[in-house]
């Protein structure tokens, strides 16, 4: 990277930095008379992930194109479009980014199914090690030399108790 | 199977480590663009001299092959980029400007202390247009080929050492198409 | 000069570091009591050493020596000394500098006052030690280097980020580190063990402490980060899902999961490799976490210094350590001793559950944090992962954890019935099903989340009162206090973490089911209701502070219970032309007041946003009691007399035995 390429980048930071100036952002003139309507427009705002402040929702962020988003928004809203479309609308131009809710595809099973997955493991995993050891215990088999020393740790340890 | 079992995070480990290094070189805020390989959505801009004509998407579908870049005489890295789209003109690129979320007069300003880059400029003033192409921010410049399809996008300044290495040649091979 | 000092301290440092790795790692080897005197010499030398790197720019910055590149970046003679202090470690290089700190001060610590250890553990606790103080030296020394002279000097400096100009850099950094950091010691710990080849009651005993006081330092240092950004963003958000937020958060939830699990294997000599592996991953979230907030992988709101070539050495960095750590895990760990058994209704299984949810959040969080890396990494794609995945993945295995939080102190060890178990929390049970009913009616089933958080927050401090009760119900008449002061600390720590837990359940679940808000463009004299509020706005002034200039918004806002002033700034850094938001915020019981300032809105008027936070400050008031909780465990004198005595003891018992 030649450092005039690097200065560029300085500086197109230092822009984005400018235009994300804190405070929740929706404007009163922005906001829509019917109140329901409104309620609508600010949860897809809220789904949706403003482009300039990254990890800001549109309707947080003070960015210019935030607004614009915003206006959008409201204006499909009006015109009729049920939230799904206005969404797809703005996937098809800025892609699966700005939505802070990824949709579950089989891209995406891992991210969505593996909180659960793991969970599952864990308790599987959980059950099998204490069915293991309620078998080993239980049968009429002799203790192994392992079971041996684990009954003698067993043992020592109630005494030390 | 139970020594199995305690290299399992080990390999975990060793996967994400691999993900990690793939991800390094990445710069996350950049979004590649939507309209790769797909004709530009239609448009129609006002011009930003009054009495010329309008910016269309029509016009950009049979021409050479060009660059839109959207700009704002706002924008700061515009401004540092605005030289590089001189000298590309002095070459005879041809590029067509989206003014984007300016005001006019501070943009025809800007444009005759700075010098005019552009073939023609279209006013956007809505921002509209500008998220129609998926627009995240200016300086963003769109290389558009004979039939009016995006095939590349540049985010952020168009430097030399960009020029030279990535979109001269693409502007070679689109001439040749 | 001041620059020089430091720099060659800085250099003599990792020499020291390099030398405690070697003459304790071959000495504890040999055996060689003289090269582990050396290697503990030379972790207290090095913590020597890097304390007057640290000092030198610390000074740098006090004096304002531009001629130091990173002070001129950060500091300017307007700014307030404190944040100029503050600045030296608000900047990456000078952050990293803190971080081998209170890395060395640890080895130190161990070095000089770990004389009832036994010596061959304490030689390798401090030769891997030594080896994390090399490599993150490194790290600031290759590419990260805050003593880089600036030729020629400006006149004055630069800014630091005015969002960073506030009392909670001044300490929220160094306390979250002091956690993170700390996490290096059990890490170490780890290792040591496996490279011993024995892990037990002792060894237990022994980390747990520094597993706590770690945990005792992220709780709050997390904390303080929460209100900070609660009352600076300016839109009173007290957690984002952030990359750098869930950076501190894995760890957290690591060193949870750990500090249980010690307590099963100092309690009864179970879950021992499984806690090695603990070690290592906690530490090594940590690291993850440095790496995130670095590389610039992922974005952030939170401002951060980026450079990939940083990125690469941390990267290579946590490969090594990791890596190493989990290498030697897959190969000694298999052999290690396997714990007492345990029945399926026992406080050592109900740590095993919580480990598990703890661990598969952890994993939750993880996943959602890197998956857009991934993607990125595997073909391309951005992705965004943002707060709906963590509401609909996190909070579930959050509430069957909380289930079973109140359920562990109230069982036995080893085994126990599901009838004794059902007598001692019958009493909980019927709290919570009263609180679920209760709140169900009140705010009916469109808040059922809401009612069901409150049913779990009830449950939670319940639970945790139902521990004392059990302890002292049915003492004798005035039998009471003798119970009380028997009771030992470490009981009342548990109960009141577990409380804490509960309150900050209740103030979450207020703020996300209760909060109101309004959007409104003022003029002077003009009035706002918002939930059972007037906000009139006063007055606007135009305020010169030392280094910005702002527009300052006076109100009153009126309420049933009285009235009160908020002022609201909206401020400009002029040196770096950024601006920035002073919300006006009135703390109350039962919530807060929240106004913030904007843009103008036409001639005249103002954009006000104003907010009613119900119970907010119960989530932060939670995790206050949480480490209070901590430290209380800590003073607990068992702990300590376990700490000190107990090699000694052991012997002394083992021989009484036989």
């Amino acid at each position: 990277m030649s450092r005039r390429f690097a200065y560029a980048r300085w500086v197109l930071g230092a822009v984005l930095a400018l235009a994300c100036v804190p405070a929740g952002a929706v404007l009163p003139s922005e906001q829509l008379a019917d109140a329901r309507l409104e309620a609508r427009a600010h949860q897809i705002g809220e789904s949706l992930r403003c482009l300039v402040c990254q990890n800001e929702t549109i309707e947080d962020s003070d960015a210019a194109l935030a607004g614009d988003l915003r206006r959008l928004v409201r204006q499909r809203l009006l015109a009729g479009d049920s939230d799904a479309q206005v969404k797809a609308f703005l996937v098809s131009r800025y892609g699966h980014w700005v939505l802070l809710k990824p949709p579950v595809e089989p891209d995406t099973w891992l991210l969505w199914f593996g909180p659960a997955a793991v969970v599952a493991l864990g308790g599987v995993g959980l059950a099998l090690m204490r069915r293991g050891r309620r078998v080993a215990g239980s049968g009429d088999a002799p203790l192994t030399s392992e079971e041996e020393r684990r009954l003698a740790d067993l043992l020592e340890t109630d005494r030390r108790a | 199977m139970r020594r199995l079992l305690f290299l399992a995070p080990l390999a975990v480990f060793g996967l994400v480590l691999i993900a990690f290094s793939a991800g390094l070189g990445r710069d996350p805020s950049v979004l590649p663009s939507m309209l790769l390989d797909k004709p530009l959505p239609p448009f129609s801009l006002p011009a930003l001299d009054s009495g010329g004509a309008p910016l269309d998407s029509t016009k950009l579908r049979n021409g050479p092959p060009r660059l839109v870049n959207v700009f704002g005489s706002w924008c700061v890295a515009c401004r540092y980029e605005h030289p590089e789209l001189l000298a590309l003109k002095a070459r005879g690129v041809i590029i067509d400007g989206l003014d984007w979320r300016d005001d006019p007069a501070a943009a025809r300003r800007f444009l005759a202390s700075a010098g005019n880059p552009y073939a023609e400029v279209g006013v956007d003033t809505t921002g509209h247009t500008a998220i129609d192409l998926g627009v995240a921010g200016a300086p963003e410049t769109f290389v558009v080929d004979r039939t009016g399809r995006v095939r590349y996008k540049v985010v952020g300044a168009i430097t030399p050492d960009l020029w030279g290495r990535t979109l001269a040649p693409l502007m070679r091979r689109l001439e040749r198409e | 000069m001041i620059g020089e000092i430091g720099q060659i301290a800085l250099i003599l440092a990792l020499c020291l570091a390099l030398t405690q790795t070697v003459a304790l790692g071959y000495g504890a080897h040999r055996g060689d009591a003289g090269l582990m005197a050396m290697g503990r010499m030379a972790a207290a030398l090095q913590f020597g050493f890097i304390a007057l790197a640290f000092g030198s720019l610390v000074l740098g910055y006090v004096q304002n020596d531009t001629s130091i590149a990173l002070v001129a970046e950060h500091s300017n003679f307007d700014q307030p000394l404190i944040y100029r202090i503050g600045a030296a470690w608000g900047s990456h290089e000078g952050s990293m500098l803190l971080w081998v700190l209170i890395l060395s001060a640890y080895g130190a610590a161990v070095a000089l006052f770990g004389e009832a250890l036994r010596e061959s553990l304490r030689a390798r606790v401090l030769a891997v030690q030594g080896g994390m103080g090399a490599a993150f030296l490194g790290f600031s020394l290759l590419t990260s280097n805050p003593f880089l002279r600036l030729t020629p000097a400006p006149f004055d400096g630069a800014e630091l980020n005015p969002i960073l100009q506030d009392p909670g850099l001044v300490f929220h950094p160094p306390v979250l580190y002091l956690g993170y950091v700390g996490l290096s010691i059990a890490f170490a710990f780890g290792v040591a063990a496996l490279i011993e080849g024995k892990v037990d009651a002792d060894w237990a005993r022994w980390v747990r402490p520094w597993v706590l006081g770690a945990w005792v330092f992220l709780t709050l240092g997390i904390t303080m980060g929460s209100v900070w950004s609660y009352y600076t963003l300016g839109w009173g958000g007290w957690w984002f899902w952030d990359p750098v937020e869930n950076a501190s958060l894995m760890p957290w939830l690591l060193a949870t999961a750990l500090l249980h699990s010690c307590l099963v294997l100092e309690k009864r000599g179970a879950l021992g490799s499984w806690t090695i592996l603990l070690t290592i991953l906690a530490f090594s979230m940590s690291l993850v976490g440095t790496f995130l907030v670095r590389s610039g992988v992922l974005t952030s709101v939170h401002a951060f210094a980026v450079d990939p070539r940083r990125g690469g050495y941390l990267l290579g960095m946590i490969g090594t350590l990791t890596g190493a750590a989990l290498a030697l895990y897959a190969w000694r760990a298999p052999d290690l001793k396997t714990g007492a058994l345990f029945s399926g209704l026992s406080k050592e299984y109900a740590v095993t559950l919580n480990n598990l949810f703890l661990v598969a959040a952890t994993a939750t969080v993880f996943l959602g944090t890197f998956y857009p890396v991934f993607m990125d990494a595997l073909h391309g794609d951005k992705l965004s992962v943002g707060p709906p995945y963590f509401n609909a993945t996190f909070a579930p295995i959050f509430m069957l954890l909380f289930g079973l939080v109140s359920a562990g102190p109230l069982l036995n060890w080893k085994r126990d019935s599901w009838s004794s178990l059902w007598r001692r929390l019958r009493g909980p049970i019927a709290a919570a099903g009263l609180a679920l009913v209760a709140a169900a009616l009140a705010f009916g089933l469109r808040h059922a989340l809401a009612s069901l958080g409150v049913a779990l927050g009830v449950w939670l401090l319940a639970g945790a009162v139902m521990v004392l009760a059990r302890r002292w119900r049915g003492a004798p008449r005035g039998g009471l206090w003798p119970r009380i002061r028997t009771t030992p600390l470490a009981i009342f720590g548990l109960v009141l973490a577990h409380a804490g837990l509960g309150v900050t359940t209740l103030g979450i679940t207020a703020m996300e089911g209760w909060q109101s808000q309004m959007v409104r463009a003022m003029h002077v004299g003009d009035e706002a209701k918002l939930a059972g509020r007037t906000y009139r706005l006063e007055g606007v002034r135009q305020v010169i502070g030392p280094n910005y200039e702002a527009v300052e918004a006076r109100f009153q806002v009126r309420s049933r219970w009285g009235e009160r002033t908020l002022v609201a700034q909206h401020r400009l850094y002029p040196a770096s032309d950024t601006p920035s938001t002073v919300a006006g915020i009135g703390i109350g019981v039962t919530g807060n007041d929240y106004v913030a300032v904007g843009e103008a809105a036409g001639p005249g008027a103002l954009v006000v946003r104003a907010w009613r936070h119900p119970l907010v400050n119960l989530i932060w008031g939670g995790a206050f009691l949480m480490a209070l909780g901590g430290v209380i465990s800590l003073a607990d004198r068992r702990l300590r007399v376990a700490a000190v005595m107990r090699p000694r003891a052991v012997p002394a018992l083992r021989s009484a035995a036989a």
